[in-house]
C-alpha cells in the first residue's frame, strides 16, 4: 500500500466526523416523498400472486413457480430460533404490492421517470442520474484521483425506476437490469439460475418472497468479463403498511470479476414494516463476486416504536472450481434484523469471505452472521464479524463453519469481536462448527469489550467531543470491516457509523 | 495564565481526600516543575485541571485565561488550550495516529472558529513535525500508542501537543521511560514551543529532564498540597537529598 492510499484511507475517518457534523437529524433518511401510489390489496393469496405476475407482464412459467412457492408457504411456520423478540407479524395485514402511480406505463429511459422519485432519490444522496453518477471518487495505485463510474438501479417500494450506464455496460456484454425486466428479457438465464442458490422452499420468509417478490436486480457477467464499473441497487420503502420483497440474482460466469453494492433507506414510521428479501450470487469457475451492503433501513425510535424487520436470505454458491465471493455488510439500521449472508464452497479451491459490523443501539435486535459450506478440496472462507451494542440492544452473531468430507485440506479462519456500549446491551456469540473430515483446520477466534473511560477521556483531551470519540473508537474498532468496502461506501459507512450511535454515550 | 486557588478534591466514589488546599499562580510564558513523592497527587492534580471524571472538587477554583474552567466539559477546556501529555498515554486500536490527530487539530480549530486544516496542509504540518521528534512515517499511520514503546508513546505526547500549540502544556513524567536521546528530543521539542504566550506545568521526578527544561519555578508537592516553591536549585537539592528533609521542614 503506497502512504497515499492509507493516508487517504486515513482521511476517510475525517471525512466521517465531518458528516457527522452535517447530520443534524438522528435519522437523515426518515423522510417520505409524497407520491401517489397504487397498491394491491392487503394480504397475500394465490389473486395478489397472479396481481403481482400480471402487473411485472410475466410470462406463465413465472406464475406458476410463484404459485407453487405460495402453496409451500401456507404448509410452513415462521421460526423462532434466532435470538430476537418481536410481536406476531399479520402477514394478512401488509400490502404485497405498491407502485407509484407514474410507474403505470414503465419509463422508456430514466427522462420519463416522475421527477419526485428522482428528488427523492437525490434526497438520500444517490446519484441517480447518470451526470451525477460521476461523483464518486477514488484514489488510484498511484495516488491520482481518478473518476470512478457506479451504475445504480433503484428499487421503490416494489418496482424499479431506472438502470443507468445500461448501454455502456451492455458494450461490454454485461447484463444490469430489473429481474422483472430480466423475466421478460433473459428467461432463459433467468430459468437457469433463479431459486438455483435458495430454493424456493429454503425457508419461510425466502418461500414468501419467491410467491410474492415484486423486483430487484439481476445480474449477468458474461465469460471473462471484467465488469467495467461498481454495479449499485438502492432500495427504499415509502409506502405504508407495505412488505418490501425483492429479489436479486446475480451470475459471475467463467472468469469474470463483479462488484456489487447494496444501499437500503425507509422514511420513520411508527408502524413496523417488513422486508424480506433472496439475494442470489452464482459464481462459476475462476469468477469473482463482491457484494456490500450497507442496510440503513429505520430502527425504530429511542423506544423501540416502529422499525423495519429485515428478514433477509443471501446465498452464494461459488460452482465452479476457484470460484470467490466476499460479503461486506454494514448492518446498522432495523429494528429487528435475521440475515446470513452464506457461501457455498462447492468447487474446488474456491473461496468465501464474510465481513460484517452489525451495530444495535436503543431497542434494536439483530442476529446475524454467516454460514460457511465448505464441499469441495482446498477451500477457504474467512469470516470477520465485529458487532457494536448500546442503549438496551441485542446483538447476536450466529455462525456455521461446516467441512463435509470431501472438503479436505479445507481452512476456515473465524474472528468475532463484540464491542459494549454502556452496561444494559447484549452480545452474544453463538458459532457452530462441524468438521467431517480430519485434514481441515478451523480456527476461531472471539472477544468482547466495552467503550473504554479512559480512551474516551483521552480523545476529550486533545478536544474530540464525546459522540465524535465515540464514533472514532468504534470506527476504529471496525476497521478490518471497513477496509474490505469500496471507497465510496467505506465513507458512507464511517458516517452511519457515527449517526447511529448518536446518543448512546453521556 | 492559570490560577489555582485552594484546590480540595476528593474521590467521587468513597470518601478520600487526595488534594488538600493546592495554589499555583503560573503566569503567561513560565515554566514550572512540579516534584514530589509517589502519590503525593501530581497526576490528580493534571486530571482535575482537564476535567476527568470520578473526582469531586469540595472546595477552591482553577481559572485558565480568566476563566473558570473546573465547571467546563474536558474538550472545551481542551479547545481553550489546556493540553495534558498523560503519564500512561492511552491506546486506540484501529485508529490511526494521523487521523486521531487530525480529528483532534480540527475538532478545537472549529470550536475557535478557526477553519479546517486541509489533509494537505495538515499532512505537510505533521511530516514537519514529525520528522524533528524522529518519529517516522510508519509509526504516523500505526494506530494510536498501540504496540509502542514506552519512549515512542512519550514522543507522541510531544507530536500530539506540537501539532495542538496549546497554551498551557501540562507534562506529566513525559520523561519517564526515555532514553538519554530521546529526552533531548522530547526537551528540544518543548523548548521549541517556549514562548512569551505559552507556559508548562512540568511533573518530574528527575532533576535531569530540568538541566534541558530549565524551570523558572519549582514546587514540591506532598500529600496533596504544595509544601514549598523555589527556583531551579530546589530540584537540584530534591535531586541530592531527596524528599526527608523538605518534609521534616513542612511538618
Ligand atoms: N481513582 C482513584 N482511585 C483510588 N485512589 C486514587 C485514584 N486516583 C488517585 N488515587 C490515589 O490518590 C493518590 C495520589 O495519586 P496520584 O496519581 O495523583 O499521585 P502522583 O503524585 O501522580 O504519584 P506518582 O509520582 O507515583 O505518579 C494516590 O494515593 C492514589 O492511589
Ligand atoms: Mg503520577
Amino acid at each position: 500500500m503506497s502512504n497515499t492510499d492509507t493516508y487517504e484511507r486515513e482521511g476517510v475517518d475525517q471525512d466521517t466526523v465531518e458528516a457527522v457534523r452535517t447530520v443534524g437529524q438522528k435519522y437523515k433518511y426518515g423522510f417520505s416523498t409524497d407520491i401517489e401510489m397504487e397498491y394491491a390489496p392487503k394480504g397475500v393469496n394465490a389473486d395478489i400472486v397472479k396481481l403481482i405476475s400480471k402487473k411485472n407482464d410475466e410470462p406463465s412459467w413465472m406464475t406458476d413457480w410463484r404459485l407453487s412457492a405460495l402453496k409451500r408457504w401456507e404448509k410452513l411456520v415462521e421460526p423462532n430460533w434466532a435470538m430476537v423478540n418481536y410481536p406476531e407479524i399479520d402477514f394478512q395485514d401488509i400490502h404485497y404490492y405498491a407502485k407509484p402511480k407514474s410507474m403505470e406505463k414503465k419509463p422508456k429511459s430514466l427522462a420519463e421517470v416522475d421527477p419526485k422519485l428522482l428528488e427523492t432519490y437525490e434526497k438520500l444522496g444517490i446519484p441517480l442520474k447518470e451526470q451525477i453518477i460521476l461523483a464518486g471518487v477514488e484514489v488510484g495505485v498511484d495516488g491520482t484521483q481518478e473518476q470512478r463510474k457506479v451504475a445504480v438501479d433503484a428499487v421503490f417500494d416494489s418496482v424499479s425506476v431506472g438502470t443507468t450506464f445500461k448501454t455502456e455496460l451492455k458494450a461490454a456484454g454485461v447484463i444490469f437490469c430489473s429481474i422483472s425486466e430480466a423475466i421478460r428479457e433473459y428467461p432463459d438465464l433467468v430459468k437457469k439460475y433463479l431459486g438455483s442458490v435458495v430454493p424456493q422452499s429454503d425457508n419461510y420468509y425466502a418461500t414468501l418472497n419467491a410467491a410474492v417478490f415484486t423486483d430487484g436486480s439481476f445480474v449477468y457477467v458474461p465469460p471473462g468479463v471484467r465488469c467495467p464499473m461498481e454495479l449499485s441497487t438502492y432500495f427504499r420503502i415509502n409506502a405504508e403498511n407495505t412488505g418490501q420483497f425483492e429479489r436479486t440474482l446475480i451470475i459471475a460466469d467463467k472468469g469474470s470479476y463483479v462488484s456489487y453494492l447494496e444501499g437500503c433507506t425507509a422514511p420513520q414510521r411508527d408502524t413496523n414494516q417488513l422486508h424480506a428479501a433472496v439475494v442470489e450470487l452464482v459464481i462459476e469457475e475462476d469468477a469473482e463476486i463482491k457484494y456490500s451492503t450497507v442496510q440503513n433501513w429505520y430502527p425504530g425510535d429511542e423506544n423501540g416504536k416502529g422499525g423495519i424487520y429485515n428478514f433477509v436470505t443471501k446465498r452464494a454458491d461459488c460452482r465452479g472450481d476457484r470460484a470467490k465471493v466476499m460479503w461486506t455488510q454494514v448492518e446498522t439500521g432495523s429494528a429487528v434484523t435475521w440475515k446470513y449472508p452464506s457461501c457455498i464452497l462447492r468447487g474446488n479451491e474456491s473461496q468465501g469471505e464474510f465481513y460484517s459490523i452489525a451495530i444495535t443501539n436503543n431497542h434494536q435486535q439483530a442476529d446475524t452472521g454467516t454460514k460457511m459450506v465448505h464441499l469441495g478440496q482446498n477451500t477457504k472462507s474467512r469470516i470477520v464479524s465485529k458487532g457494536i451494542s448500546a442503549g438496551f440492544a441485542q446483538n447476536t452473531y450466529r455462525g456455521l463453519v461446516s467441512m463435509h468430507p470431501k472438503a479436505k485440506k479445507s481452512r476456515n479462519f473465524t474472528q468475532c469481536d463484540s464491542l459494549l456500549i454502556g452496561d444494559k446491551c447484549g452480545a452474544h456469540t453463538i458459532p457452530y462448527i462441524e468438521c467431517k473430515n480430519n485434514s481441515s483446520r478451523i480456527e476461531h477466534e472471539a472477544t468482547t469489550s466495552k467503550v473504554d473511560d479512559d480512551q474516551l477521556f483521552y480523545c476529550h483531551q486533545r478536544g474530540i467531543g464525546e459522540e465524535e470519540a465515540v464514533a472514532l473508537i468504534v470506527n476504529g474498532f471496525c476497521k478490518d470491516v471497513l477496509q474490505a468496502l469500496p471507497m465510496e461506501f467505506a465513507m458512507e459507512a464511517q458516517a452511519l457509523v457515527a449517526i447511529s450511535l448518536e446518543g448512546s454515550v453521556g | 495564565m492559570l490560577y489555582i486557588n485552594n484546590l480540595n478534591v476528593e474521590l467521587e466514589n468513597e470518601k478520600k481526600k487526595i488534594l488538600n488546599g493546592v495554589n499555583l499562580d503560573i503566569n503567561a510564558g513560565e515554566v514550572h516543575a512540579i516534584m514530589g513523592p509517589n502519590g503525593s497527587g501530581k497526576s490528580t492534580l493534571s486530571y482535575v485541571l482537564s476535567g476527568k471524571d470520578g473526582y469531586r472538587v469540595t472546595e477552591g477554583s482553577a481559572t485558565f485565561e480568566g476563566r473558570e474552567i473546573l465547571e467546563l466539559s474536558p474538550d472545551e477546556r481542551a479547545s481553550l488550550g489546556l493540553f495534558l501529555a498523560f503519564q500512561y498515554p492511552v491506546e486506540i486500536p484501529g485508529v490511526g495516529n494521523m487521523t486521531f490527530l487530525r480529528t483532534a487539530l480540527n475538532s478545537q480549530r472549529k470550536s475557535r472558529g478557526v477553519e479546517e486544516l486541509s489533509a494537505a496542509e495538515f499532512l505537510k504540518i505533521v511530516r514537519e513535525k514529525a520528522k524533528n521528534l524522529k518519529i517516522d512515517a510508519e509509526m504516523l499511520k500505526r494506530p494510536v500508542n498501540v504496540g509502542f514503546s514506552g519512549g515512542e508513546k512519550k514522543r507522541n505526547e510531544i507530536l500530539q501537543m506540537a501539532m495542538l500549540e496549546p497554551k498551557m502544556c501540562i507534562l506529566d513524567e513525559t520523561d519517564s521511560g526515555l532514553d538519554v536521546d530521546a529526552m533531548k528530543l522530547v526537551a528540544e521539542g518543548v523548548n521549541a514551543l517556549r514562548s512569551k504566550d505559552r507556559s508548562f506545568l512540568v511533573i518530574t521526578h528527575y532533576q535531569r529532564l530540568l538541566d534541558h527544561i530549565v524551570p523558572d519555578v519549582v514546587h514540591i508537592m506532598a500529600d496533596g498540597k504544595i509544601i514549598k516553591s523555589g527556583g531551579a536549585d530546589l530540584a537540584l537539592e530534591v535531586e541530592n537529598n531527596g524528599y526527608s528533609d523538605l518534609l521534616a521542614e513542612y511538618n
